[in-house]
């Protein structure tokens, strides 16, 4: 390879004193004393959250307003920090769901444990489990930081259904069909 | 009024007016330590402090919420947090000099206030009156041999904490309060030499000093900053190694010493090692407005007997010369300058890096201090000279 020698230049005597040097950087600094803040002022204002942002998981209710979980306990086992535990319970009867057969009796989320790794929401059949836009999780003791199933509720609220796939699964089988 | 002020005995007056130095230069550090914090969050892009506030202010309507957006309660706040939380003292440290260093810290701090002149006013021979607690010929030799005792409490401090890096930053504070007082004193002597012609009663009074720069005529009201900028910078360059600015700031120097001289400091004392670095500063600001930049005059070649003169026949009102007007006014004019100073302490604060501790003792000593003595040498030269032809 050919070897390119670079002439190195000597300092000058203003650049070895520092002072022009200096002078630039103080213009500098007085520039960015002029701009406005780059910060956010946390409570009041609120950062934009990006889609598929991943922040406390929550349970879903789906447009009718009834619960999607069939508590199958699939999130359950691929929890990696074992955050979720379901009480598995039975649908009341005389709620029109009677078919469903499950539904949790608890659920419990132990948001001190929770990773946010989408894991629930990912293995959930039910698309009952999201991890949406929350992202402030704060208790003063250890049981307020585990979020309990009405809570779950609360926080997920109502999300949008393309399937309704228990009343496809109804409508089946009063004609007959078992799928 | 003045008889009954005049006829208290002089101890009484002299407790008086030691009470209102500390009463103005304490809630002065403390808002210079508020400004610091604001001018550091816009430089670095933030807010700042701006959330405290005292109910009653937020009912009014405009100026609470400005008020509150520019950090002023947090000033009473860390004030307040700083006297009632609770007071650390480690247990392997000595006692009596861990509690006696932040009360030495504050001595000189205060002590030097006294001969520095703040303002002046024109009494009814129209004679120049400065505004000063104590008018002492030796000026700022007095300012100078006190100030340097501070450094005395950094020791100490760093010494008593019995903990390695407070000990450390103690040395350093040392070593490097020596090493610039030296430039510092030897870039102000050529300022001297040319008030004191001789013949004339020699003086180290700062208002002399002033007074040599409201002069008539182009020489006389020139600030010495014009006539001996290279003075002027070296004595800027040793007031932040003398106060313990960045870029000078080994003794605190958080990045390699934890913090410094201070470590093992909290609470209240650790505040009056605070308020006694801010006291030097304002100090340190004034004395190099009333040097370099003309003192209470408000602009070179513009003296202030002419700006009062100017006033009196725009309006001719008697209270523009009155002593009362004309004494505020200049405390006004001083004090903006002195205030312009400390924000360049800030600005520079957050424009050069901290040196590394060589870099500081071989600019003290092989740069500032032969630059410092050619300096004088110079201006010696010139001024006999010129005083000779004259």
């Amino acid at each position: 390879m050919a070897v390119i020698p670079l002439e190195r230049k000597t300092l000058s005597l203003a650049e070895r004193t520092y002072v022009p040097q200096i002078l630039s950087g103080l213009k500098t600094t007085f520039k960015r004393l002029l701009r406005p803040a780059e910060t956010m002022e946390y409570p009041e204002q609120r950062p934009a959250i990006p889609p598929g942002y991943r922040g406390v998981p929550t349970l879903v209710r789906d447009p009718h307003g009834r619960e999607k979980c069939v508590s199958c306990q699939l999130c359950e086992f691929v929890c990696p920090p074992k955050a979720i535990r379901i009480t598995p319970g039975e649908v009341p009867a005389g709620s029109g769901r009677e078919h469903v057969e499950k539904g949790p009796q608890a659920f419990d989320i132990d948001m001190l444990r929770c990773i946010y790794c989408g894991l629930c929401q990912e293995v959930c059949p039910e698309e009952a489990i999201f991890l949406q836009n929350q992202y402030s999780m704060t208790g003063y003791t250890r049981a307020e930081m585990v979020n309990h199933k009405d809570r779950l509720y609360e926080l997920g609220g109502t999300l949008p259904d393309a399937h309704f796939k228990w009343d496809k699964k109804k409508a089946a089988a009063e004609h007959g069909n078992a799928h | 009024m003045i008889d009954f002020w005049l006829n208290l005995p002089p101890l009484v007056q002299g407790l008086i007016k030691g009470l209102a130095v500390i009463m103005v230069i304490f809630p002065l550090a403390g808002a210079c330590s508020m400004a610091e914090r604001k001018v550091s969050a816009w430089m670095q892009g933030r807010p700042g402090p701006n959330r405290a506030i005292v109910p009653w202010f937020a009912w009014i309507p405009f100026v609470g919420t400005f008020l509150q957006r520019l950090g002023v309660f947090h000033l009473i706040a860390d004030g307040a947090k700083f006297l009632f939380k609770e007071e650390p003292v480690p247990g392997h440290v000595n006692k009596l000099y861990f509690a006696l260093a932040p009360a030495i810290a504050m001595m000189p701090a205060l002590t030097t206030v006294t001969v520095v002149p703040f303002g002046a006013y024109f009494n009814h021979a129209g004679e120049v009156i400065p505004l000063v607690l104590a008018n002492v010929d030796v000026g700022l030799l007095a300012v100078f041999a006190v100030s340097s005792l501070g450094v005395y409490s950094l020791i100490l401090a760093g010494w008593a904490s019995n903990s390695k890096y407070p000990f450390l930053g103690g040395v350093r504070a040392s070593a490097q309060l020596i090493s610039y007082e030296l430039s510092m004193t030897l870039s102000v002597i050529p300022v001297f030499l040319w008030i004191n012609a001789p013949g004339t009663p020699g003086t180290m009074s700062l208002a002399k000093v002033v007074e040599f720069q409201s002069l008539p005529g182009f020489w006389g009201g020139t600030w010495f900053v014009f006539l001996m900028p290279l003075s002027a910078f070296i004595f800027l360059v040793s007031l932040f190694a003398e106060t313990n600015r960045q870029p000078f700031d080994m003794p605190e120097s958080e990045a390699d010493l934890v913090g410094g001289f201070h470590t093992e400091y909290g609470a209240f004392k650790w505040s009056l090692f605070f308020v006694a670095e801010y006291s030097h500063m304002i100090v340190g600001s004034g004395v190099f407005t009333l040097l370099f930049f003309g003192g209470w005059n408000p602009l070179p070649w513009i003296p202030l007997a002419s700006l009062v003169g100017w006033l009196h026949q725009a309006t001719l009102a008697a209270w523009t010369v009155h002593p009362l007007f004309v004494g505020v006014l200049s405390l006004g004019i001083f004090l903006g300058k002195v205030v312009a100073l400390i924000f360049i302490f800030m600005w520079v604060r957050w424009t050069v890096p901290r040196f590394r501790y060589d870099q500081v003792m071989k600019l003290g000593w092989q740069k500032l201090l032969p630059l410092a003595i050619a300096n004088l040498i110079f201006y010696a030269l010139a001024i006999a000279f010129i005083q000779k032809s004259a």
